[in-house]
């Protein structure tokens, strides 16, 4: 395919008139183009991958004068414990006596697991207290032996759910870790 | 009955302007690319749906990982100014002093893991021997023991140097943790932080399909 003329006029012949012979100035590019898009393709993949992904994460002041008691309306709370294994325990209300349908109950993280519960009260709690103002809270509450991707990966679910407001709280009650350990058995 | 020939057409087509396009993209694509450091401290980041870019500047990086099984801390900064502000501050505390071509060698370092007393001799080494997996052995950060919480140092430091400079911006903190680190290291971290009165940081994810 390569056609590189490399004429070099012959020499001269007689006494006639020198020709410079038409050479040819093609040049196969194909060549050229397969190696140009190849590069294309490694840096275009690569640039576009090697940005890192962030999740925002705000937490509260840590200032002790200010009252952390502030009083929560238990049917917009929903309770997630974050335990060993990949495993979460949730409840929604208070522990003692929850909502209907929200006892503490086992879950697996991902679309067939805690998301669905979520989803439905994200729904369903705005039409509960009359208020759209006033929606679902979460609270998380990571135990010693969960891990960094458990957190990451909860912290995901309430982007995906859009839930209004959630916060991660590090007490752990004594009947919550009761139930963390049943569920670690 | 006379043969039907096909007329022979040249099959070679003009590339130039193809070539032109390819090599227009090329440039733009090895131009814009950064090039990715290698890390002393490998970790994998957990997987999140969410797509926000992490700032490019002004932006402090605290890995937390695994190595050897013990856990390790990093610190990175992005801005030149900032590890050069940092570092002359953190020399001042501990008594450490650098030579020119340590200080010089330090504003090139992405990240680094190591009590401020060994930073010298691992300026001192080549760049590829410092990212080995294992040379540099975390930065100090609880609050019992000879050299203290300098990983809280660094970031108040950081932060004096971004104010020194000039800049109108807070620093940014992102923090990279191993999927597998268990949360109370990740909590050291986040209290360290809000010890410092920085409630806002970024958590460092990988990207998940859409239909997670």
């Amino acid at each position: 395919m390569a056609e590189l003329n490399t004429g070099d006029g012959g020499g001269k012949k007689g006494g006639g008139k020198v020709r410079s012979k038409k050479s040819n100035s093609k040049v196969d590019l194909t060549a050229m183009v397969d190696l140009a898009f190849l590069l294309i393709t490694f840096f275009m993949l690569t640039t576009s991958l090697s940005k890192p992904q962030s999740m925002d994460l705000g937490l509260p002041d840590k200032d002790e004068k200010v009252d952390t008691n502030i009083k929560v309306d238990q049917v917009r709370t929903m309770t997630i414990i974050l335990g060993e294994n990949n495993k979460i325990k949730w409840y929604h209300g208070l522990l003692e006596s929850p909502e209907p349908n929200g006892k503490p109950t086992d879950a697996t993280y991902g679309k067939d697991g805690i998301r669905k519960e979520i989803l439905k009260r994200v729904k369903s709690i705005p039409i509960a207290t009359g208020n759209p103002k006033k929606g679902m809270i979460v609270i998380i509450k990571p135990t010693k032996k969960s891990t960094y991707r458990n957190l990451v990966d909860i912290l995901d679910e309430m982007a995906i759910a859009n839930v209004p407001t959630y916060a991660i709280v590090n007490d752990i009650t004594p009947e919550e870790m009761k139930l963390v350990d049943e569920m670690n058995k | 009955m006379a043969k039907v020939k096909m007329s022979k057409k040249s099959t070679s087509i003009d590339m130039t302007a193809m070539c032109d396009v390819a090599f227009l993209l090329l440039t733009f694509f090895i131009l814009t690319a950064t090039a990715k450091t290698p890390e002393p401290l490998p970790v994998e980041t957990p997987n999140s749906t969410v797509q926000t870019k992490l700032p490019e500047t002004g932006l402090v990086t605290i890995t937390i990982g695994k190595s050897d099984g013990k856990n390790q801390v990093f610190f990175g900064m992005k801005d030149r100014d900032v590890r050069v502000g940092a570092l002359e501050y953190m020399s001042e505390k501990y008594g450490v002093t650098f030579t020119d071509k340590q200080k010089a060698q330090f504003e090139l370092v992405e990240e680094f893991g190591v009590p401020i007393e060994q930073l010298g001799s691992i300026l001192d080494m080549k760049a590829a021997d410092r990212a080995k997996v294992g040379v540099q052995s975390g930065i100090p950060l609880d609050s019992i023991g000879e050299n203290k919480q300098q990983l809280q140092d660094w970031i108040q430091y950081a932060r004096k140097a971004n104010i020194d400079r000039g800049a109108t911006k807070e620093l940014d903190f992102a923090i990279k943790g191993d999927a597998k680190e268990e949360y109370p290291q990740i909590k050291q971290i986040m209290d360290i932080l809000q010890n410092q009165k920085i409630n806002n940081f970024n958590l460092v994810t990988g990207l998940r399909g859409k239909d997670y």
